[in-house]
This record gives C-alpha cells, sequence and structure tokens, in this order.
C-alpha cells in the first residue's frame, strides 16, 4: 500500500514553534492529524489511479490474479469431473448420504470457482487498472420553459385534433364502454372456488353422528389421529393424557378427507374430574373426566397441540394462546378471543364416541360467524 | 488514458458497427461508457439485492424442470428411506426428488432459499441507507416508492415459494394465511374460498398449489424483474447519488468510469454474491423439508418459524391482545386484523409518504444528489431508528417462544414485556438518536472551530499549559461543512399582519410548527476561519451559549 504518500499528514509537517519543546509529550495522545475523523469518501479507487504502475508491483499482482484465474477454472473442472465422472457411481445419486456427499462437492468447487474469480477481478481493478477518477455534470433533469411550453401546446393541439375534447358524446361513450370491460375480468374469476355458505359451521363429527345415529346407535366412535383405531374408555382411562382423535369413517366415507379433518381434528384430555368447573359439569359432555375440545386454534387456526398437565393448560405453539382444559376451553392468555369449541361426549360399549357435532364453528373468526 | 489509441481489433470493431449501423447504438456507448459512478461501500447494498435476484431467477428455473406443482395425493417409495410408505402431496414427493435424487437438486434448494433470504435482507439494508442519507429526497422520490413495492413483492413471493414444498412448515404458513383471509370483514371467507378452491387445504381440485406455484414463478418474478429494470433505468438516468466529501457537489459527480472500473466490479461482486451464497448452501442447512414431514393439519412442530421477512407479521399476531368485536350478527376480529395490517401498514405506507411528507414540512423543493449525513437531520434520523426499533420489536416478538426458552423467562411475561415496549420503544429509540445527532452536530461545530487536539502542550509565557489544535484537514473538513445549517423560515405573520405563504388555515399552521420542530436544535456548522490556537475564553462563552440553549 503506497497511499499514505498524498495524504499529508498535518502534525508531523507542521513548522515546530521556534524554540519549543519537541512536538509530542509523554502520554499524551499521538498526534491527532494523524487520526481520521472521517471514513474517505473514495479510497475504494484502483490503486493505480492516476499513477504510473509500479512495472514490478504490477507484474506481482498479475501473477496473482492469474494464479486466483487458474485456481477458479480448475475448481469449475473439478465440478464437472465430479459430475460426470463420480456423482453417478453406482445408478446414480440416491438418498440422504450420497445427496450430502454430492452437495458438499458441487457446493464446494463452485464456491470455489466463484469466490476465486471474484477475488481476482477485485485485485485486478484495485492493483492493475489505470483508470482515472472522472467528473462529470449532473444536468439538471427538467426540461427547460420553453419546451415545456411547447409540449403543452402539442398535446393540446393532439388533443383537439383528435375532436376529444370537441365531441363530448365520443368521450361519455368511451368511457362509458370502458368501464365494464375493466370488470369482466374480475367476474371471469368468480369460478376460483364455491361461495363460502355453511361450510364453516360445521365438521364432518355432525355427518358421522347423524349417519351412527340412523344405524341406531348413539354416537360415532372415535378414532386416534393416524391409526384410525377407535379408543375404548378404558384405553385413556389415566388422568394427565392427550391424544389427538377424528370421527370414524372420516377417510373412507369422505370427498376430501384431509379438508374434513382440517376441520375435525380433535384433541382428547383426560382432566381429573375434581378440576372440572361447575360450568362444565353442567354441561356433562365429558366421560369421567375425558373431555374432546377441537384441535384447530380459535386465532388463526393453527393446530393447538401442547397440553401442560400440572397447569391442565391447552397451549398453541404459533401464537401462544392458552385454554384452560377444565374450564371449557377459557381462553387464559394469548391473542385468541375465544374458546375451543367442546365436542360432547358419551360412551358405548366401552369405546368413546361423539353425540353431536361442535356446537359453533371451530376454527378462526370470521365476518358472517356471529 | 493512452494519446495515440490503437486500432480496435477487429472482431470488437466489426460487432459494434454491425449494431450501429442498425440501432445508432454507438451514440449511446460512447455517452454512457466512461459514466461516473461514485463510490461508497452503502452503494453495494442494493446491488446485493439485484444478484441475489438474480440468483434466484437462475436457481428457480432449474427447480422448475422437476418441481411438480401438485396436490395429488401419493404414497411415497423413494430414497429418502425415512418417509417410504407415507402419504404425501405430488408437491412434497418432488421436492424430495430434488433434494435426493437429482444430483446438485439439494444445492440449488439451498442456493434458492439462501438467495430469497439474502434478497429480503439486502433490500432492507439498502433501504435503510437510502432513507438515513435522504437519497429518497427529490428527484429519486419515484425509485423510493418502486423500492417498498419491490419489498412488498418480496415477502409475498418468499411466502408463496416456501408454502410450494407442501411440508408441515409450509402448511402451518396456509393455515395462518387462511386464518388471516377468514378475519377480513365482509369478504373474508369469500377470499378464502376463491384462493384455495374451497376450503383448506385441497379445496375441491387441489388448486393451491398450482395457483401458488403460478403466482410464484411467473406473475410476481415478471413484475419484479419490469420494476426492477425500471428502478435501475431511472438511478442510470439520475445517476447514483454520492456521498459529501470534497469532490463532490450538487453540480458535478466525481468516480470512476463505468467502462472498464465500475463494469469490472460489479461483474466481481455478482461474483461474489453468487460465491457467498453457494457457500452457504454448502455449510449450511436451509428448510430441511424432509425433517418436517409432508402436510397434516393436525400435527404442528413446537417453534414453527417463518423466514425472517415475515417474522414482523408472526411477532405483531403473538403480541395483539385478544380484542374481538360481535354485533348484530356478525364478527369482527380485531385480534387478527390489527396485526396483520396496521403495523405493516405503518411502516410501508409511513415510507411511501415520507418524501413528500419532509418535502411539504422542509418546504425545500430542491433536487439533491449528494446525500445528507444522518447526523444533519436529527429527526429524519430519529423517526428511522423509531421505526427500525418498532420493526426489529416485532420481529422478536416473533420468536418470543424461543427466547423465553433460550432466556429461561416466563413465555407471558416476553408477550408483555413486547406490549409494553411496543409503544415505549420507538419512543426512546427516537429521543436517544436525536439526542446523539446533536452531540455529533455539536462535535463537528466544535471541530471546525477549534481544530482538533494535536497532543501538543504549549506553555504560555505566564506559565499557563494548554494544548495546540490544529485545524481539520481538508477532506474531513469538507465532509463536516457539507452540512446545510437550519435558515430559520420566514415569520408566520410579517410587519403588516399578512400570513406568509404557506401558514394560512390548519394546514399550513401544522406545516409551520412542524417545519419548526424540523429544525428547532439545529447546531450551526460553519468555518468563521479562526482555529488552531486554543482560546480558554471562547471555550466559555461558547459553552455559556449552549447551556442556554439546552434551558430553553
Amino acid at each position: 500500500m503506497s497511499d499514505n504518500k498524498d495524504h499529508s499528514t498535518g502534525g508531523e509537517q507542521q513548522p515546530r514553534e521556534e524554540g519549543g519543546a519537541p512536538g509530542r509529550v509523554v502520554g499524551t495522545p499521538s498526534p491527532a492529524a494523524e487520526r481520521r475523523l472521517l471514513p474517505e469518501g473514495d479510497t475504494a479507487a484502483p490503486e493505480g489511479a492516476g499513477e504510473e504502475l509500479d512495472e514490478q508491483a504490477a507484474k506481482r499482482a498479475e501473477r496473482v490474479v492469474a494464479s486466483l484465474f487458474v485456481l477458479a477454472f480448475a475448481a469449475s473442472v473439478a465440478f464437472i469431473a465430479y459430475y460426470i465422472g463420480w456423482s453417478g457411481r453406482d445408478g446414480g445419486m440416491h438418498g440422504i448420504e450420497r445427496a450430502r456427499e454430492s452437495n458438499l462437492w458441487l457446493g464446494g468447487t463452485m464456491t470455489l470457482a466463484f469466490l476465486a474469480m471474484a477475488v481476482g477481478i477485485t485485485i485486478w481493478v484495485r492493483r492493475l487498472m489505470t483508470s482515472q477518477p472522472v467528473v462529470q455534470e449532473r444536468h439538471e433533469l427538467r426540461a427547460d420553459d420553453a419546451t415545456r411550453e411547447s409540449f403543452a401546446k402539442t398535446f393540446l393541439e393532439g388533443a383537439q385534433e383528435s375532436g376529444i375534447t370537441k365531441r363530448p358524446l365520443l368521450r361519455r361513450t368511451l368511457l362509458l364502454a370502458a368501464a365494464p370491460l375493466g370488470l369482466a375480468p374480475l367476474v371471469l374469476l368468480r369460478d376460483l372456488g364455491p361461495l363460502p355458505e355453511k361450510r364453516l359451521r360445521h365438521t364432518y363429527w355432525g355427518e358421522a353422528v347423524r349417519r351412527a345415529k340412523a344405524q341406531g346407535k348413539k354416537g360415532v366412535r372415535l378414532v386416534v389421529d393416524g391409526t384410525n383405531k377407535p379408543l375404548k374408555v378404558s384405553d385413556f382411562a389415566t388422568p394427565g393424557g392427550m391424544i389427538t382423535v377424528v370421527p370414524e369413517g372420516i377417510e373412507e366415507h369422505s370427498e376430501h378427507p384431509l379438508n374434513e379433518i382440517a376441520k375435525a381434528v380433535t384433541i382428547l384430555i383426560n382432566v381429573p374430574p375434581d378440576k372440572m368447573s361447575p360450568r362444565m359439569r353442567a354441561r356433562g359432555w365429558d366421560v369421567n373426566g375425558i373431555v374432546a375440545y377441537s384441535k384447530i386454534c380459535t386465532h388463526v387456526g393453527c393446530p393447538a397441540a401442547l397440553y401442560e398437565q400440572t397447569t391442565h393448560h391447552i397451549l398453541c405453539p404459533c401464537h401462544q394462546s392458552t385454554f384452560d382444559a377444565t374450564d371449557a376451553a377459557k381462553v387464559v392468555f394469548g391473542p385468541a378471543a375465544r374458546p375451543l369449541p367442546q365436542l360432547p361426549l358419551a360412551e358405548e360399549d366401552g369405546y368413546l364416541v361423539a353425540t353431536g357435532d361442535f356446537p359453533e364453528p371451530i376454527g378462526p373468526s370470521f365476518w358472517e360467524r356471529g | 488514458m493512452s494519446q495515440t489509441a490503437p486500432a480496435a481489433p477487429k472482431a470488437v470493431e466489426g460487432s459494434l458497427n454491425f449494431l450501429d449501423d442498425r440501432l445508432g447504438s454507438t451514440n449511446f456507448f460512447k455517452r454512457n461508457a466512461r459514466k461516473a459512478f461514485p463510490d461508497h461501500w452503502s452503494f453495494m447494498l442494493g446491488e446485493i439485492a439485484l444478484y441475489s435476484f438474480v440468483i434466484l431467477l437462475l436457481t428457480g428455473t432449474f427447480l422448475t424442470l422437476w418441481f411438480k406443482p401438485s396436490m395429488h395425493e401419493v404414497i411415497y417409495e423413494g430414497s429418502y428411506t425415512k418417509l417410504n410408505g407415507v402419504k404425501m402431496s405430488e408437491a412434497y414427493a418432488s421436492a424430495l426428488h430434488i433434494s435426493f435424487d437429482v444430483r446438485g437438486g439439494l444445492l440449488m434448494r439451498q442456493i434458492h432459499h439462501w438467495a430469497a433470504v439474502l434478497f429480503m435482507a439486502a433490500i432492507m439494508a439498502h433501504m435503510l441507507r437510502v432513507f438515513f442519507t435522504g437519497a429518497y429526497r427529490k428527484p429519486r422520490e419515484l425509485n423510493w416508492l418502486i423500492g417498498i413495492v419491490l419489498f412488498t413483492l418480496g415477502m409475498v413471493e418468499g411466502l408463496f415459494g416456501y408454502s410450494l414444498p407442501d411440508d408441515l412448515l409450509s402448511g402451518t404458513g396456509l393455515r395462518i394465511t387462511q386464518g388471516v383471509l377468514e378475519a377480513v370483514p365482509l369478504v373474508g371467507t369469500y377470499g378464502y374460498m376463491f384462493l384455495f378452491g374451497g376450503e383448506f387445504p385441497e379445496g375441491n381440485h387441489g388448486d393451491l398449489i398450482p395457483r401458488l406455484f403460478t403466482l410464484h414463478v411467473l406473475l410476481i418474478p415478471g413484475v419484479i424483474l419490469a420494476l426492477v429494470t425500471a428502478h435501475m433505468m431511472i438511478m442510470w438516468h439520475q445517476k447514483h447519488t454520492a456521498m459529501p466529501s470534497r469532490n463532490q457537489s450538487e453540480k458535478q459527480v466525481y468516480g470512476y468510469p463505468f467502462y472498464p472500473v465500475f463494469m469490472a466490479k460489479t461483474g466481481a461482486f455478482f461474483m461474489f454474491t453468487f460465491g457467498v451464497t453457494a457457500l452457504l448452501s454448502t455449510v449450511t442447512q436451509i428448510n430441511p423439508i424432509w425433517l418436517y414431514g409432508p402436510y397434516d393439519p393436525g400435527a404442528i412442530s413446537a417453534g414453527s418459524q417463518p423466514d425472517f421477512y415475515m417474522g414482523v407479521l408472526e411477532g405483531a399476531l403473538r403480541i395483539m391482545p385478544n380484542w374481538e368485536i360481535t354485533a348484530w350478527g356478525h364478527t369482527l376480529s380485531l385480534n387478527v386484523l390489527i396485526p396483520a395490517t396496521l403495523p405493516l401498514g405503518i411502516v410501508f405506507g409511513g415510507a411511501a409518504a415520507w418524501p413528500f411528507l419532509e418535502r411539504w414540512v422542509t418546504g425545500d423543493n430542491r433536487s439533491h444528489h449528494v446525500v445528507e449525513r444522518p447526523r444533519n437531520a436529527p429527526v429524519r434520523t430519529g423517526v428511522g431508528v423509531a421505526a427500525v426499533t418498532f420493526y426489529g420489536l416485532l420481529w422478536l416478538a416473533g420468536a418470543n417462544d424461543v427466547l423465553a426458552d433460550k432466556f429461561h423467562v416466563e413465555l407471558f411475561k416476553t408477550t408483555w414485556f413486547f406490549r409494553v415496549a411496543i409503544f415505549a420503544g420507538p419512543i426512546l429509540a427516537y429521543i436517544v438518536t436525536k439526542r446523539i445527532c446533536l452531540g455529533l452536530q455539536r462535535r463537528d461545530a466544535a471541530v471546525i472551530d477549534h481544530g482538533v487536539e494535536s497532543g501538543i502542550i504549549v506553555m504560555s509565557p505566564e506559565g499557563k499549559f494548554s494544548e495546540r489544535h490544529v485545524p481539520v484537514r481538508e477532506e474531513e473538513k469538507a465532509v463536516i461543512l457539507s452540512k446545510e445549517n437550519a435558515k430559520p423560515e420566514a415569520p408566520a405573520v410579517d410587519g403588516s399582519g399578512i400570513p406568509a405563504p404557506g401558514t394560512k388555515g390548519p394546514m399550513g399552521f401544522l406545516r409551520s410548527r412542524l417545519n419548526r420542530g424540523w429544525t428547532l436544535d439545529d447546531i450551526p456548522v460553519e468555518d468563521r476561519g479562526h482555529h488552531g490556537e486554543h482560546h480558554e475564553v471562547e471555550e466559555g462563552e461558547r459553552a455559556g451559549a449552549e447551556q442556554k440553549e439546552l434551558s430553553r
């Protein structure tokens, strides 16, 4: 770096006071003029700017840049060589080990190629380019007044020639013609989806209970989400447990199982009966302390999947809405405004069954919910 | 520049002439090849955004060659054996295929994701640079507005992008999108049904992912590309702003010529950007969708976090109290509606309106090409830091569960902390920032008035010791003196009782009050031509004056 020579360092070059003591006193800060108070605006300039290059230094820099370019070349060749020659061995890349290996080799060589080239060019610019800074005028962007006036005239002339100013009937009917044409694309979007109707008001539990009741049963069995095994009361007798359930037959009988599950998914919790609030006991929708709530958070619909045994709190991991499982899922904390809807449960032949749909719409609130 | 220009090689001359005969392009090249580009490190932030966008286009195109935007359910049998026999959508299965069977596929996926994160981060940093230096001022308001639109589009593009693989995390993001849509008054449920083509997640025909795909790979990138082009052309035409220095002025731009210096540097910078995203993708894992598993509406993983640029919405949703209004058979979910619209509305709307607001308040209708140092516009800098604080707090609140876990704080307490801090933080940040700016202005004034400490102790004939000050270097002086001192506005009512222009009516009153606020405690920094020796008396006077000013 040879750029210090043109920054005059005032402190050292100041003439000394005649007969005065030498400049520095031990223990005082170093001459301040050497300290830069501000970063200079244009130090990122090419090193050789405006100077004759020192030919020897330039040769050195040239060699460094050239070696970096050769390195980049080698890296790219290695990339291609690895891809063609090695990555496809034993029937190609399959599975996690080989994916990891290929990621390392392809990514590593690619990184090297790009960075070596980037560093090379940077050194080239800074050490070898002899361009000098240039000064250019910043022109006023606006046109002068005469041009503006003349264009305003041109514009009005054109408008007059077209007759649009003279013939308001044309102007108005043209606007009339254009307006519905602008609306047409919006109408075209109507078939993007069905109207909401009452879809958000009920879940598959309702339909499943109806079907079960038609067969003379008390309600529909609860099956474990994932395994689809019906749940016995005795299977879920220990207090403190939590499990996710869906109505029996949801996968087989519904048209869009995933959509139905997304609404009907329910958590089953075993709370100690003596902990239940009088309100809940009065409802009588539990089976010996086993209660069922919608798993879809009433805030924005994440699955409220966490249950804390000691406090009997249900927590939604997305935005931390917290519900009290012993008090009809009343909101204890967080952004949710409504309790999780409760599903009426009963026991039939030792199995847990639901005897009706959720009494209110599940999930996030919406305008028509009321 | 050499005196005897050697003849250009035939191949170059030939093709230049070919183009020129047909397009007259040599005139353009002649005018622009040596265009001066001012230098400053902060000018590279926008370039990072530009180049990560190019990387996104390249890697994204690669991914589309294998990705199947389909919600059709398949049973996976593939090389990621842990998920064999699991039901999933074709989209998720094809994303697994890209990761584990297409050579370089995982790398491209990771580069794509890293570049997206970098794109948004670079835009943010670039916008902060532009804001804090006042580079958005006339004549560059249009480019500022384009930038805000680009940032917004980038958020939507990112959300749709990470929703495409249909893994558990992306499905959770879509579920939240659905919940937020439903909260929109009057048309919310219609918007929900129309976006998903029915009910969450599959609709009636599995339309969601194909729709998001088209928006993500065609419509939004097309608009972004068009706006980026406009952004660059406007920048080229208006010439880049410059940092204040001895060499820059409103009339002239000083810098290195586009050809060859800037061209080479920016080319190298593209490779740096690509190299760094490639390095990140080689050594760090991002969005490992195979670990999340396919989307299952009943499942969720704890610590579900969106990409960082959506964190501010997430945070706002988390700290909002549970307000909801139900009346006349309708429900208004303020607990969702407010956090989804208000914070970003304030930040983006405020940013969009700011250049016009500032011009109105300051009455400054001139064009500015040399930017302002942040300290020299304390109100702007204060408001900017307040906005950053506001955004940053919401962003942190989006990870309050992680904070609670890492710092062993009770979860609900973190929520309450953010509920308070979101109001107190920005105000505090404004006050502190403004004071710091004024302090720096005072220091600048002192440097110009007295020079800088030289470390030389001088003894006077009376035996008094004092430190000699030396004048500040010229280039530093030029930077410090780039400050434009506040000029007092004309009094609201002149001698004959006639109100000054722009002060009439309530709006005029407001404007003149705001104008006074803008320049209220400005510290004049000017070269009064005396420096060097340290004058005790003068120093005392000055300190007294400052004291008076503070007590006012």
